[in-house]
């Protein structure tokens, strides 16, 4: 393999600058590393800081009646949670990894607009300093769930709703201007001879996630400016007195938030389908019904959003059809997972920490997806819903789901972008504390949930204790086994990890990226290399 | 300048096959940002496109609400006895009467009978009762909710106290009627139904001549 290593050691780049020193490199930089390194830094401070607030929620709930916080706070902390969950950790994460990616995926020198990656970035640091600047202010923060539902956001909403609907303005900005530059990219920069079929299946899976955004991200906008006309402006989209309907907003809202879900996990499912196939030193199993089988999950994605309001009174006739359609997304994404367990079947494994990830995401995901299968039932859903069954369900898709492909994805790529490779044994202790912490939280929640324990309210019922200690002690280990994650990622960012890292890196690891040196160069591919 | 990478396209077949070579020149590289620029127009009028599609949802989903008469839609506007329907004396159905205030509204408002049973295809008039504790004048309405969603299209007045704005002066009670009738195209297993309404303060959404078109309203 050594001679595949493209030389860029002879400076025969000179004449191209190098990065600016000091903060205006992060400032001012348009290099898609830089700011693939400003997403994905972003994403971890984002991800402490409502992991924290996970556990304020955790510590409440440890015993009936009051633990530690009142129920105003306690609800502004599921909120923020959720909130910073969704647009702070996972969508910043996952468009990091598309900026660092991509390019090197497809052999181009960088993103095809490099200013409005710039831009797109900037936007968030200043969207999240606004949404955190309601927990400051004398009424309460958001404090309605993630889910904003009006009229508790408009005709009950604090004053600081104001805050947070403009803060979602421009997170969708910053989401649709990198959707944009994702789908400029990769329809016009890639190198000569990268066939649509023969592009990695990471960028397939985000080209179809950017369209994804690119449909909906405006749809929340439009949903947060009718919130904001309805709150200030006299008209009337969600309240019943002026003619409007609360049950409108919820239709709005999961038109976007079913799109939504998927823009959370299919680039998960793309990072899964390059490492599987490296640690099982195969060639991935059904590359194009893996392309197929997204594109048909990103399509079907628009067409089952009631089964989020089962219960809002939708006729009999509609619930069947969203309950079908719910269903049916179960053929494509099992196609993948098949195809997945198909690529390690009679592999030569190896379980590296990516490899544990994937594999930990492989069959903790597919459990979230079985609850989904349960919830997806009309009938049954009027038993589940509201309850901790749906919070069990989300969490084992969002948390061993797309959590664990994005951890995954660092591991396996980090030795690539800084040049050092990490403890093995540290990460492996990272996902054993991570498996176990995690199904200790989540799993009992199952159980409380299907024994009637509503989501969202800061006191239960005496005979649930026990079950909510056991999802407070395992909150506990998932969080503060995240520092483990922590300290891999500082020393190995800083040059303190076990040792350098090979072009490599791994045997079996196959792509344009890995036959570039590591560190990767500060510009790469500036001549498209042909692939025939 | 060629360099033979082994495998660098791991989704195709014979890998051994491939390569990359590394291209001295990329001349080719310059019209691009007009490419890019025309691609991004394409796909910004994709995002306005979606964004006008996000106010269009509230007119189609008003449309079908009202078509298919769920959420009550159908049945804040008047309907109108067919002349060729006929009364189904075989069929009783319950209609149960409930009220709501919302937002804490300091307003008395209930119905005058509990439940009515009627005949499909029978006209029946009931009244709510409604005074003004507010102690100031209040310009309210009534939206009405029917269940189960399946039957509520069947349930159809002629004439509704809710299909307009109610002016109340301080301290002012009245009677307001309702006349409607259950269509016999209604399912036969309903054999209950419930029209629930739900006072509201529409003083922030008042329309003219309001004390006008209160037809029926008899002010105690």
């Amino acid at each position: 393999m050594s001679e595949g290593i493209l030389d860029y050691g002879d400076h025969s780049h000179d004449d191209h600058h190098g990065p600016e020193k000091g903060f205006k490199r992060w400032l001012f930089t348009t290099n898609h590393k830089d700011i693939g390194t400003l997403y994905l830094t972003f994403s971890l401070v984002m991800f402490f800081i409502a992991g924290f607030m996970a556990l304020i929620v955790r510590v409440e709930l440890f015993e009936p009646g009051k633990v530690l916080v009142n129920p105003e706070f306690f609800n502004q902390m599921t909120t923020m949670h959720g909130l910073i969950m969704v647009f702070g950790v996972i969508m910043p994460a996952m468009a990091g990894l598309a900026n660092w990616l991509v390019p090197m995926m497809i052999g181009a020198p960088d993103m095809a607009l490099p200013r409005l990656n710039n831009w797109s970035f900037w936007l968030l640091p200043f969207a999240f300093s606004m949404l955190f600047s309601t927990l400051l202010m004398s009424g309460p923060a958001p404090d309605f769930g993630w889910t904003f539902y009006a009229p508790l956001s408009t005709t009950y909403g604090p004053k600081s709703t104001d805050f947070f609907i403009f803060s979602i303005h421009m997170m969708g900005a910053s989401s649709i201007m990198a959707a944009l530059n994702i789908v400029v990219t990769i329809f016009n920069m890639r190198a000569p001879g990268m066939t649509w079929m023969k592009m990695p299946v990471f960028v397939w899976t985000w080209l179809i996630t950017a369209f994804l955004l690119l449909a909906v991200m405006p749809v929340l906008a439009g949903c947060v400016t009718m919130m904001l006309m309805d709150r200030h402006f006299h008209t009337s989209f969600f309240n019943a007195a002026g003619g409007g309907d609360p049950i409108l907003f919820q239709h709005v809202f999961w038109f976007f938030g079913h799109p939504e879900v998927y823009i959370l996990i299919l680039p998960g499912f793309g990072v899964i389908s390059e490492v599987i196939p490296t640690f099982a030193r195969k060639r991935l199993f059904g590359y194009a019904s893996m392309v197929y089988a997204s594109a048909m999950i990103g399509i079907l994605g628009f067409a089952v959003w009631v089964h989020h309001m089962f219960t809002t009174g939708a006729p009999y006739g509609a619930q069947l059809f969203f309950m079908y359609a719910t269903m049916l997304v179960a053929v494509p994404t099992g196609i993948k997972v098949f195809n997945w367990i198909a690529t390690i079947f009679r592999g030569s494994i190896s379980f590296e920490t990516p490899m544990l990830f994937a594999l930990g995401f492989l069959i903790m995901f597919t459990l979230g997806g079985f609850s989904g299968l349960m919830l997806a039932l009309a009938p049954s859903d009027y038993q589940y819903r509201d309850s901790y069954f749906v919070v069990a369900h989300f969490h084992y898709v969002l948390v061993s789901g797309s959590l664990f492909t994005i951890i995954a994805a660092i591991y396996y790529w980090l030795p690539k972008w800084t040049g050092h490779t990490y403890s093995e044994r540290l990460g492996q202790w990272h996902f054993w504390l991570s498996v176990i912490g995690m199904n200790l939280t989540f799993m009992p929640m199952h159980f409380l949930g299907l024994a009637g324990m509503p989501r969202r309210i800061p006191d239960y019922a005496l005979q649930f204790t026990d079950f909510n200690q056991l999802c407070t002690v395992g909150a506990f280990i998932f969080g503060f086994s995240q520092l483990i994650f922590l300290y891999i990622v500082i020393t190995s960012c800083f040059g303190k990890g076990t040792g350098k890292a090979s072009s490599q890196v791994w045997e079996g690891a196959r792509g344009l990226e890995w036959t570039l040196p590591s560190p990767v160069p500060y510009h790469t591919f500036e001549t498209a290399p042909t692939i025939t | 300048m060629d360099i033979t990478v082994t495998g660098a396209i791991p989704y195709v077949r014979n890998r051994s096959n491939h390569y990359i070579r590394h291209m001295l020149s990329s001349e080719d590289n310059k019209p691009s940002f007009k490419k890019h620029k025309r691609l991004t127009l394409i796909l910004l009028c994709g995002v306005i496109f979606m964004f006008g599609f996000c106010y269009m949802l509230v007119p189609l989903y008003q449309l079908i609400c009202k078509t298919e008469g769920i959420n009550g839609k159908s049945g804040a506007s008047a309907s109108t006895v067919n002349p060729g329907m006929r009364v189904d004396k075989s069929r009783t159905i319950k209609v149960y009467f409930t009220t709501t205030l919302h937002g804490g509204l300091a307003f008395n408002f209930m119905p005058l009978q509990r439940a009515i049973e009627v005949h499909p295809g029978e006209t029946k008039l009931v009244y709510f009762l409604a005074s003004n504790l507010t102690g100031r004048e209040m310009t309210v309405q009534a939206i009405p909710s029917i269940t189960p969603a399946d039957a509520a299209r069947f349930l159809k007045k002629t004439e509704c106290f809710c299909f307009t704005q109610q002016y109340f002066f301080k301290n002012e009670k009245a009677d307001m009627p309702v006349y409607f009738f259950i269509d016999p195209a209604i399912s036969k297993d309903v054999k209950a139904i419930t029209l629930s309404y739900t006072l509201f303060d529409v003083g922030a959404f008042k329309k003219d001549g309001v004390r006008v078109v209160n037809k029926g309203r008899i002010d105690l």
